[in-house]
Formats: structure tokens, C-alpha cells, sequence
């Protein structure tokens, strides 16, 4: 589905991914951890095709980054649910519309994909915050959404870069148990994490692999968990 | 860059979702309203300039090319045997069609605007006028100067050429610089919107990577501005050309002793002319924000 072979990243004369090898295999749960500023978010665009890696290669379905038309890029992010710390909406849109944005990117039929959009925005909690822009969302709403977003074309992979760094911590359970039913779904996910904490909770209720960036390189955590 | 027929079609083809996740772009639309209305109405006067232009070197090229004037200065005595012989002359003349006297009326019509209606020509010494109409390739006027200086010496020939060719060259001028006025409003146009486009483009930097980050193709990104500035050039573009088509008409009506500035307009079907100013407005808007919005794409992954 997404495999790394031997990536390395640098920018701006720095190194800042150095050999990293990974094979995200369809249906699994991977946590990634590691100190700010580790190359955590760095991994992450590498595997969503916004980067491009300087050294080895990163393969999305099959076909290396490097070979990707512009086109191809955008129908791999058909593919691949991101949420971001940050959420990354448009604000002139409401909670409703900025969920169903793939779809209108696509061309998807909204009127018949109606009843889907409902039933996502029920299954996060927004149903009621459907209609509001949003600045007017709190940071779990904002993360909800922006988690409704990335599942609503029913991607293979989703990753998803500190979705807690901004909730607290009843709010953090709520979007891990959220992210633990898709992968349950058969979707692959992936999260981006310094919070230890959530991954200890996580493995109460799936059987994910830890994975750390340490020194540039990316190594296998889990028996300091 | 490539302009095809389905791209263009598909501005006017309503997708409301595109435009709906682009925000309004603020002073960029009144900056391309109003200068797609001013350049267009600007447009209109350089074209009107250029076809009145033509028309006036059309008019004195094939009218006064084709007409010559002999003028037969005599002592009174003399006047009449000098027109008759330079008459004799002229229609032994190869290249002349015909040749007629003008009637003393007539004369008087030609200093009228000059001397008033109440001219007493009989008293005056006014030299009598031959209008000549040539045919073929006209006469020669050397061989005819030299054979009337035998017969009228009083007759001087006046060929027209000699005053209607610099005028002639200056309408023409005259029409080019008008075109090439069109040209530079139009690049101009362009310019104006690929800034308004850039301005939009670097406000909605941000839209733009989301729309990229959710899997928005840079058709789809791209055709959402294309469609918002080519239609607001249109748009404006009609209500300049609309305000310069009535200035033109307001202008005072062409004269026959009105000269050149009366004639300023448009006649009979150049009155359509304006009509593609809008339509190539919006085609300089389409490719100026196509430019804009595929470079801005470019720099994103």
C-alpha cells in the first residue's frame, strides 16, 4: 500500500530522515512516535506524496512518488485520509461543507451522498455543529471534523498527524476509539504522536505496531511502553 | 499553454461547488470589473479611430486619385478661347474619361464656405476650373502640361496626387496607430488581470493546499478562478463597450464640411465591430488567470 525503502530527507543543507525502511500493510495500526521536531510530520508528507524523499524511495499503490503526474498525486489523495494537527479547513465553509470537500473535489454527487454525509457527521458527534463555520468549533469538534473529512471517501490509509495535541484527554479516547473502529473497518491508519499515554490506552484495544524516529532513523519501539 | 474549446465551454457551464470553495476574492473583483470596463471602453474609440481612419484614406485614395483639376488663369478676354482649347486638348488626351468646365454655380459652391453666399463672381477675376475624370491607368500629366502650354498657356493641371498621397499615408498611419492602440489595451488588460488573478491566487494560498491536501486536481483548482475572472471581465467589458458605443454615438454626426473629427464613428454594419471586444476581453481574461493559476499550482506539490 505505502512502502518506504531506504527514504532519506534533507532540506536546507540538514538531514533530517536518514534510511528509514517501512511497509504499511493493508488492515494495520501503526502509532509514530518520537520528540518534536523528530521528522514525524516529515514521514508523514512522505507517505501522502507532499514530499518528495532525497534519497530511496517511496512507493504509494505500487507506483514510486517519483514517477507521480500531478494528477496522479491528487487521485493518491483520494486514497489517503489526512488529518492534521491543525485540521486545515476553509473557513468560509461550513463544518458540513468542509467534511464533504473531497466529495465536491471529485465530483462526487452530494445530493446522493447526502444520507453518508449525515451518517458521518452523526458517527463523529457534529450533527448539531453541522451548520457552524469553523472558527466556531472547540479543538475535539475541530479534530472530529476534520476526521470526518478524511474517512468520507472511504480511503485506504489514514493518517493522522497529533490529532490529540490540541484535546483533552476524555476528547483523545474519543477520536482513538474513533480511529480504532475504521482500522476495525480494514482501513490502515497511521498516527503521529509524542502522547505515550494514548498509545499505552490504544493497545488496550488494538494490536499496533510503535514505531520511533530517533537520530533521523526509524526504529521499533515498544518495551519501553 | 493550451487554450481548447472544452476548457473555455466549461466556463460557462455552471459548477457551483467549484466556485463555492473559493472564497470571494475581494478588490480583485472590482479591479477586474473596472479595468475590463475601461480598456474595453477605450477599445471602442481605438477602433473607432481605425475604421474612420480607413474610410477617410479609402475615400480620398480611390475619389481624388481618380480626379484631376486644370485651372485657367487668362485675362478676361482670353478666358473662354483658353478653356476651349485646354477642353480640345484634354479630350485628344489618353487616360481622360471626360472632361467638364464647371459652371460659374458651381465655383461660387466651392468659395462659399469661404467668401459667403453674396460673392459677386462675375466681378471678381476667378480663375475657371476643368474637372477631369480619368480612366486606365490616368493621363500623363507631364506630356499634358507641355502640350496646353502650346494651347492654354494660362492652364496649370493639378493632379491631386501631388497633396491627396501624404494625406493618404497619414490616414493610413492614422489607422495603424489605432490598431496598434488596440493591441496595447488589450495587453494591458492582460497585465491588469494576471496581477488580479496573482493577488487572488496569493490570498487563497491556503485554500489552494487544502483543496490539494483533500485531492483536488489543478483543473478543477484552476478552473475555479478561470471561471470567476473571465466572467467578471466579460461582464465588464460589456458595460464598456456598451458606455463607448453611446459616447461614439453621442459624438457629432459626420458632415460633408465637417472634416475629419465629425466622421469619428462607426457606419452601417461597423457598428458590430464592438461586439467582439467583450468575447476577446474574456479569451485575454481566460488565458491571463489560466498562466497565473497554473504557475501558483506549479510551485505546489
Amino acid at each position: 500500500m505505502i512502502e518506504l525503502e531506504n527514504v532519506g530527507y534533507s532540506y536546507g543543507g540538514g538531514e533530517l530522515l536518514s534510511d528509514i525502511s517501512l511497509k504499511l500493510q493493508s488492515g494495520s495500526f501503526h502509532f509514530l512516535t518520537g520528540p518534536s521536531g523528530a521528522g514525524k510530520t516529515t514521514m508523514l508528507k512522505l507517505c501522502y506524496g507532499a514530499l518528495i524523499p532525497t534519497a530511496g524511495h517511496v512507493r504509494l499503490f505500487e507506483a514510486d512518488v517519483r514517477d507521480l503526474e500531478r494528477d496522479d498525486v491528487a487521485m493518491v489523495r483520494r486514497r489517503v485520509g489526512v488529518v492534521h494537527q491543525d485540521c486545515q479547513f476553509l473557513d468560509h465553509l461550513t463544518v458540513a461543507d468542509n467534511i464533504a470537500l473531497p466529495l465536491m473535489v471529485s465530483g462526487g454527487d452530494l445530493l446522493a451522498e447526502s444520507a453518508n454525509l449525515k451518517e458521518l457527521t452523526n458517527w463523529v458527534g457534529l450533527t448539531n455543529r453541522a451548520n457552524a463555520y469553523p472558527p466556531e468549533l472547540s479543538g475535539g469538534e475541530r479534530q472530529r471534523a476534520a476526521l470526518a473529512r478524511a474517512v468520507i471517501m472511504s480511503p485506504d490509509v489514514i493518517l493522522a498527524d497529533e490529532p490529540t495535541g490540541n484535546v483533552d484527554w476524555e476528547m483523545s479516547q474519543r477520536l482513538l476509539r474513533l480511529l480504532v473502529e475504521l482500522n476495525r473497518m480494514g482501513k490502515t491508519i497511521m498516527i503521529a504522536t509524542h502522547d505515550l499515554a494514548l498509545i499505552r490506552a490504544a493497545k488496550a484495544h488494538v494490536q499496533a505496531r510503535v514505531l520511533r524516529i530517533s537520530n533521523r532513523r526509524l526504529q521499533l519501539a515498544g518495551a519501553d511502553l | 499553454m493550451s487554450l481548447n474549446v472544452s476548457a473555455i465551454s466549461s466556463l460557462f457551464s455552471s459548477d457551483s461547488q467549484a466556485d463555492k470553495v473559493v472564497p470571494p476574492t475581494g478588490f480583485t473583483a472590482t479591479l477586474t470589473l473596472f479595468s475590463a470596463a475601461a480598456m474595453s471602453f477605450l477599445a471602442v474609440f481605438a477602433l473607432a479611430l481605425s475604421l474612420a481612419t480607413g474610410r477617410l484614406a479609402e475615400r480620398w485614395g480611390a475619389e481624388l486619385a481618380r480626379t484631376s483639376t486644370i485651372r485657367i488663369s487668362a485675362p478676361e478676354g482670353q478666358l473662354l478661347a483658353q478653356t476651349e482649347a485646354a477642353l480640345r486638348v484634354l479630350e485628344t488626351t489618353k487616360g481622360v474619361l471626360s472632361a467638364r468646365a464647371l459652371t460659374a454655380e458651381e465655383q461660387q459652391a466651392l468659395l462659399e464656405p469661404w467668401f459667403g453666399p453674396d460673392l459677386p463672381l462675375e466681378a471678381l477675376p476667378i480663375p475657371q476650373l476643368i474637372e477631369v475624370i480619368e480612366e486606365g491607368d490616368g493621363f500623363d500629366a507631364e506630356g499634358l502640361r507641355l502640350r496646353l502650354s502650346a494651347e492654354a498657356p494660362g492652364a496649370v493641371v493639378d493632379d491631386h496626387t501631388r497633396w491627396c498621397r501624404p494625406l493618404v499615408r497619414a490616414a493610413t498611419r492614422l489607422r495603424m496607430l489605432g490598431l496598434f492602440s488596440i493591441l496595447l489595451i488589450g495587453l494591458a488588460t492582460a497585465a491588469m488581470i494576471t496581477l488580479a488573478a496573482n493577488a487572488a491566487l496569493a490570498a487563497n494560498t491556503q485554500v489552494i493546499s487544502v483543496l490539494r491536501l483533500v485531492g483536488a486536481r489543478d483543473s478543477y483548482i484552476s478552473s475555479a478562478f478561470e471561471r470567476r475572472f473571465t466572467l467578471r471581465a466579460l461582464s465588464g467589458a460589456a458595460v464598456g463597450v456598451g458606455l463607448g458605443c453611446l459616447a461614439v454615438f453621442l459624438l457629432p454626426s459626420a458632415q460633408a464640411t465637417g472634416g475629419f473629427l465629425t466622421g469619428l464613428g462607426f457606419q452601417g454594419w461597423h457598428w458590430l465591430w464592438p461586439a467582439i471586444i467583450p468575447p476577446l476581453t474574456a479569451l485575454v481574461a481566460f488565458a491571463a488567470t489560466r498562466t497565473a493559476a497554473r504557475r501558483t499550482l506549479g510551485n505546489m506539490r
